[in-house]
């Protein structure tokens, strides 16, 4: 997250003394920061997913994944609900048709890329970072291991090496960075898929696609892009012909970013750290005189006493 | 302490006298055999043995944590709980040292001691339970996330064990006989004080804070905007309970090292418990304005619902009602047994946040391996044993006589003081 509500918080732990961060820094406003304008992103079209796992294999192949446990041409997969892990970056679920005699749906799971990342809000190492380019990417090499981005995310998508003693690392879709978009391409689930259900793009291209595809065919379609307002929004969206609650998306994660969830009591660090040793001082300096006047009363008293 | 005499010792001497309690080695060690250590040596036997195999196998192996319950027993409990259950420290020092509550003077070196044990072995279960523990100084030098609840916290319960070791310092210093270094040590306490008053007051609620971040996650029961707020609250009731509930175990233990005169411990007791019936009746309250405030009276009504009424009614109400009783009637020990009753209230509630309520809405739950309980019971077993090697050697329950501030000392000292000028040639 390269932005500037970032760039506010570090002035707040500056003020508190807590990071050695240059002042000019500390004059940047507190605005919120939407995003930059030519980010990417991915629109998957689960009306036209048909299960193939062609994304799943092209993932793992450029990721240079171990081979999985259930080959990918294997259907039996589809048995259960799958989620994302240490070896597999995406996974296809399926989900019955809520409409009676529909084909089943297939939905692509992978990291969402959000606008402001829960995961990047809470690494208190920085691993992770929204890039300008709209992936948020994964920096192994500062990583403590603590997981709080795993609890904070709310798709349940960062995954552990549990099995690592030495070097676990968090796991999880880069939309390809490093191999491909940095270098100008597209990520490799989206080359692979022989449907064309995702679509890569600048991601306001995506919404106004999307809004085409859904105005176009509304009997195909329902009134809804999935990640364009979910937390704060998010870099890979989804438009569906069946509601998105029934085939297993959250629909109450809000539209705050997660970034803003914890940005009230940052806020009131530095009044603390400023104001309280104020009041504990205060109140000492108050402890003191009252002690003072007590035993000042009680000699005087005392005096009185021998002069009597 | 008749025939106050001040030692000079030879170093052979200090280690005899100092380290092995005045025994011979043999002494000494015959001495261990009690109860208590062969039940500790037992734990140790499969606890050590078990961390070499979280530590060379890794974590996947040794829990039962996964990737959608990345936290489990050790962040719930060692690390949640301990840290409440560590804030004594602070409690008791403000009182004493700003507010001038002189007369509870006696509890605060206990009350430091189990704060700073306490923040240490809570660093230790933490990195137990980190993935690269080796890379713990990371947030402070090498990347500084400042987005982040958890570098507030990493900071300040850095900032705070180092703090809570300095007030730690009169005492190991009049144990070690450096009484110039004692000086300064005691001239930093205000200041310390202060310190610690802050720190604890903004990681005590950062801890609440961490979970702000999984309001798709939490049991909307637990989950509040005012998370930092009950575990600030919290935190301080179950300082003053481990106060109360130490204070009774140390007289047990301990009997024979408190030598406070004209010290009376049931008042002192009760006194705490004033303070804690206060605090526990202003967090009951607390928690029915987070369930008002976000309308979740619906969920009372469900399994976890009434879970949550046990927490709030059995283990903050009913101790509240148990201090406010016992206090009218002066009854320290059903004071005692209330702080027992808040203090595994505590501990109940940061594992319901942090583990029970988290993830609540999904069908992968945890619960964790029996390899999490050992490293748990390990970890407070070495506590216990620190605390106690500690307790045995250096003025933290007794004052040193040197340093003594209770008339009788002041008195015995200038007697033996006239004695020597007397009888010299």
């Amino acid at each position: 997250m390269e932005i500037s509500r970032r760039k506010f918080l570090k002035s707040i732990t500056a003020a508190s003394g807590a990071s050695l961060v240059s002042k000019s820094q500390i004059a940047q406003g507190a605005e919120r920061f939407t995003g930059w304008s030519d980010r990417f992103g991915v629109l998957s079209d689960l009306t036209r997913c048909v299960g193939c796992r062609s994304c799943e294999a092209a993932c793992n192949e450029i990721n240079k994944l171990p081979p999985p446990k259930i080959p990918f041409e294997d259907q039996s997969v589809f048995e259960k609900i799958r989620r994302t892990d240490a070896q597999t970056y995406t996974v296809v679920n399926r989900y019955p048709n809520p409409k009676p005699g529909g084909e089943p749906i297939f939905v692509k799971k992978q990291c969402m890329h959000c606008d402001e990342p829960a995961c990047a809000s809470a690494c208190l190492v920085k691993a992770f970072k929204k890039t300008r380019e709209g992936p948020v990417t994964y920096n192994k090499g500062v990583c403590i291991g603590c997981r709080y981005c795993m609890t904070a995310c709310p798709f349940y998508v960062p995954a552990y090496e549990y099995d690592d003693p030495f070097s676990p690392e968090v796991k999880k879709c880069s939309m390809c960075y490093d191999n491909r978009i940095s270098k100008g391409g597209i990520p490799a689930c989206v080359e692979a898929c022989p449907m064309e259900a995702m679509t890569f793009g600048k991601r306001s291209d995506l919404i106004k696609l999307a809004r085409k595809r859904i105005i176009e065919q509304p009997d195909i379609y329902i009134y809804e892009i999935y990640g364009e307002h979910e937390v704060g929004g998010t870099s890979w969206l989804y438009i569906s012909g069946v509601p998105f609650e029934k085939i297993g998306f959250r629909m109450d994660l809000g539209t705050t970013p997660y970034a803003e969830l914890t940005r009230g009591f940052l806020g009131a660090v530095p009044l603390v750290l400023i104001l309280w040793p104020a009041f504990l001082i205060g109140v000492y300096m108050f402890t003191k005189r009252r002690q003072g006047m007590a035993e000042t009363e009680e000699s005087n008293f005392e005096i009185e006493e021998d002069q009597q | 302490m008749t025939g106050y005499i001040e030692k000079k010792y030879t170093f052979r001497s200090w280690v005899i006298e100092q380290l092995f309690m005045g025994k011979t080695i043999k002494e000494y060690l015959k001495g261990l055999i009690t109860p208590f250590n062969l039940v500790a040596a037992l734990i140790l036997l499969v606890g050590v043995p078990v961390s070499v195999y979280r530590f060379s196998q890794g974590l996947g192996p040794s829990t039962n944590l996964s990737d959608n319950n990345p936290w489990g027993l050790w962040i719930g409990f060692d690390v949640m709980a301990g840290v409440a259950l560590a804030a004594g420290g602070f409690v008791m020092g403000t009182a004493v040292y700003l507010f001038g509550l002189k007369e509870y003077h006696p509890t605060v070196r206990p009350a430091v001691l189990t704060g700073f044990l306490g923040y240490f072995f809570v660093v230790v279960g933490l990195c137990f339970d980190l993935g690269r523990p080796w890379r713990l100084p990371y947030p402070m030098l090498v990347s500084i996330g400042v987005t982040s609840v958890l570098l507030l916290v990493g900071w300040h319960v850095a900032l705070y064990l180092t703090t809570q070791f300095v007030e730690f310092c009169p005492a190991l210093f009049e144990w070690l006989g450096l009484k110039n270094f004692r000086k300064w040590a005691v001239r930093l306490t205000v200041g310390a004080t202060i310190f610690g008053a802050i720190l604890s007051t903004l990681h005590q609620s950062a801890l609440g804070a961490l979970f702000l971040l999984t309001p798709g996650k939490l049991h909307p029961l637990w989950y509040s905007s005012f998370l930092p707020v009950f575990f600030l609250i919290s935190a301080i009731i179950a300082g003053i309970s481990m106060v109360i509930f130490e204070s009774m175990l140390s007289h047990r233990v301990f009997g024979d090292r408190i030598n406070h005169q004209g010290v009376d411990f049931d008042k002192l007791t009760l006194g705490l418990g004033k303070a804690a019936a206060i605090g526990l009746f202003a967090y009951f309250a607390l928690k029915w304005v987070g369930v008002a405030h976000d309308n979740r009276w619906e969920f009372l009504n469900t399994p976890l619902g009434h879970w949550f009424l046990v927490e709030v009614f059995i283990f903050v109400l009913l101790p509240c009602l148990l201090f406010t009783w016992a206090v009218r009637k002066s009854n320290a020990a059903l004071v005692r047994f209330a702080s027992i009753v808040t203090v595994i209230g505590i501990i109940i509630n940061r594992i319901n946040v942090a583990v029970v309520g988290l993830n609540w809405n999904i069908e992968d739950r945890y619960f964790p391996s029996w390899m999490e309980f050992i490293v748990t019971i390990t970890i407070i077993t070495t506590g216990l044993l620190t605390f106690r090697w500690i307790v045995n050697r250096m003025p933290i329950l007794n004052e040193h006589p040197d340093y003594s501030e209770t008339d009788q000392h002041v008195l015995e000292r200038e007697r033996v003081t006239a004695e020597q000028f007397l009888n010299s040639p």
